[in-house]
Order: C-alpha cells, then structure tokens, then sequence
C-alpha cells in the first residue's frame, strides 16, 4: 500500500505531469510564468487550493452526490464548491495568516478559472480513488503544476534576453519552448508503470 | 453592418485561439485529429450558444454582484446537458474528449463572452455573437487537428493522404507536438494575418 501511494506520487509529479503531458492549467502556465518569483507564489497557491478542494469534492461526492443518485449534478456543484471555496480560503487567510494572505493574495482569485483544479475533482472520482489516494494525487498533481511553472519560468527569464524572429515573440515561443520542455518530460515515462 | 460583424467577428479578427490566447487547455489535449478538434470545437459552440442566450435574456434580472458565480451555474447547465448529448450519441468520442467535456465549464471563452458581451447586448446579437466565437474557435481546433493528424498519422478525418508508404511523426500526436504545432501556427498567424 505504501509503496504504492509513492509510485503514484511519482507518477503524478513527473510522469503524467499536469502541465507538460495533461494539458491542465495552461492558462496560468502561459500567462504567469514570466518571473520565477510568481511562479512559486502561483504554485503554491494551487497546492494549497488543489488539496482543499479536492478533500471536499470527494467528501461531496461520497456523502452527498452518490446516496441521494443525483451524480449528474457533479458538474454543477463541483465548480460552486471550488469557486466558493477559494473565496473561503481568501477570507480566512486575509484574517489568520496575512504574511502568506500578502504573498498569495493576488493569485487566489485567479485560481477558481484553472482548469487543472476541477480537472483533478473529477479525475478522483473517475479512477475511483480512496480518500487518501485522492490527497497524494491532489498533492502530486499540483506540485508536478508547481515544478513545471517554475521551470518554465526559469527559461523564460532567459529567453527574454534571446533575440526572437519577430513573428515568433510572445504566445509562439513559450508554446515552442512548452512543447520542449514537454519533450524532457517524456523521458520520464519509462519511470513508473500505471 | 454592425450585426454581420457580431457573427462574423470570432472566425479571423477576434477569433479565440488564434488571437485572444483564450482557451489553450483543451485546444492542446483534444486535437490529436482533425475529427476530435471539430467534435470539441462544436460541443464548445453549442454551450456557447446556450449560455449566450440564457444570460443575455436574464441580464436586466440578474443582481450585477453575483453576476459571476450566476453565469458559471448557467454554463455549467449546459456542460452537463452537452455532456449527456455526447454520451449518447457516440461513446468513442465520448471516451476520446474525456476529461475535457466537463472541463469546458471553466474554459476562459465561454465565461468572456458571458461578461463581455451577452450580459450588455439584446438576444438575437448575443445568439450571433455565441456562433460566431463558437464557429472560430471550432475553425482553429479543426485546423490544429488537421495539421497534426497529417504529420503524427498520415490522415485527414481518417482519410490515408500520402500512402501507405509514408512513415508517420509519432511525435505530432503525443504532447509534446501539440506544443509545438499551436506555437509554430501562432507564429504564421502573426506572419500572414496580424503582419507583425
């Protein structure tokens, strides 16, 4: 059991990494990931909201949805609890814990619209995951989401510096060098067996 | 003729993917062929219209405070329809979008057209505008799916285009090529239509 939970964390994190082999969140993976410093700030906000939600999510989905047979409403009512969720966890942080409030704040609102969020909620429910395979898949997916970002981040700073053919500036290359950094990625593959 | 350009708008010089950047998740997941980018594409359009109409005929009732959580249970109304539509209709492609079917609720266009332009225009304008975003947004999937299903599989719409001889880039198919692909067509764009 344990060995399997730390497969599956690998497996999370680098092999179907998110970002690079999912295609989940790549809104914010284009759109913040100009400064290594956001990106960590931006990453830790989705690890910290990922994990939250996606413990209710399973608790709505296992007490709520399934007894009473309105499983079509998932949908529906997995989008209000994460975008409520995420103002929960903004008013709470703003009163409790105003340093990390500060170092978060402008991410959070952003974070109801990633798609990688509501995209994990369903995954655990279509795999069938228990209660606690579906933590370390939460934790997993949105670090390999941090991991990517970062290093996403880490070549942008560099390729600011880099003269670009002028068609190619902006969306064109960071997609190019995405499509690179995903080509890396796929080296892990052979890493765990799903 | 102000009503043409609300239809017209979303196919080149407003459209979603190509232009605005909006909606990258699945433009990038679903088109491994040209038939699952049109498929995501039309399903796209369809809780496009729906939510398009919907909001647009409300918008004088909706409170403008909890506009937002309100135009998000409308659309995801129509994700689920959609859903069970696509369901019944035919399980391959139902099993090939996936994941990406309910995901369209967060996709970025849908909830922009919402507050841009449903929530301040009358119907009919609204309807327009919801096909014609919807039909660009269709328009570049198709063509992502088609480059790549061309390079990764050798075939259009299931179609053999160069033989049997012709040795297939797996790696348009897999992730990485999506990258890739939308990157270089992005770079076109820029060359031919925004002339930059």
């Amino acid at each position: 059991m344990g060995i399997e939970l730390v497969l599956m964390f690998i497996g999370a994190v680098l092999v179907n990494n998110f970002v690079l082999v999912r295609f989940l969140g790549i809104c914010p993976f284009l759109g913040v990931s100009k400064k290594v410093d956001t990106a960590i700030g931006m990453g830790m906000a989705v690890i910290f909201v990922v994990t939250m939600s996606s413990i209710v999510t399973w608790l709505v989905q296992k007490y709520i949805l399934v007894p009473y047979n309105i499983g079509f409403l998932q949908t529906i009512v997995f989008i209000l609890i994460i975008a409520s969720l995420v103002q929960l966890v903004e008013i709470v942080m703003e009163k409790s814990a105003p340093a990390l409030y500060e170092a978060l704040g402008v991410f959070l609102p952003l974070i109801a619209t990633n798609c990688a969020i509501l995209g994990l909620a369903i995954l655990n429910i279509q795999n069938s995951y228990n209660f606690i395979e579906s933590i370390i898949f939460a934790i997993g997916g949105s670090i390999g989401f941090t991991l990517a970002l970062v290093l996403m981040a880490g070549i942008r700073e560099r390729l600011a510096l880099a003269s670009v053919p002028k068609p190619l500036q902006g969306a064109s290359i960071s997609l190019i060098t995405a499509g690179l950094l995903s080509l890396a990625f796929m080296g892990f593959s052979g890493l765990v067996k799903m | 003729m102000s009503i043409m350009h609300d239809f017209t708008k979303g196919f080149i010089k407003e459209n979603p993917i190509l232009i605005l950047l909006l909606g990258m998740c699945p433009t990038l997941a679903v088109t491994t062929s040209a038939i699952n980018g049109l498929a995501m594409g039309l399903a796209a359009t369809a809780v496009l219209l729906g939510s398009n109409m919907m909001i647009s005929t409300f918008r004088t009732i909706i409170p403008a405070k909890v506009r937002i959580p309100i135009f998000i249970v409308i659309i995801a109304t129509f994700v689920t329809i959609i859903d069970f539509v696509i369901h019944s209709i035919d399980y391959k492609l139902y099993k090939a979008l996936g994941l990406f079917i309910p995901l369209i609720v967060v996709n970025c266009i849908i909830l922009a057209r919402a507050e841009a332009f449903a929530s301040k225009h009358p119907i009919f304008r609204s309807i327009l505008d919801g096909l014609g975003m919807g039909l660009g947004f269709s328009l570049a999937l198709t063509i992502l799916g088609a480059i790549r299903e061309i390079l990764g599989a050798g075939t259009i719409f299931g179609i053999s285009v160069f033989g049997v001889n012709y040795e297939p880039c797996l790696l348009m198919i897999l992730p990485p090529g999506a990258f890739i692909a939308l990157g270089i067509l992005l770079g076109a764009v820029n060359k031919f239509i925004k002339k930059v």
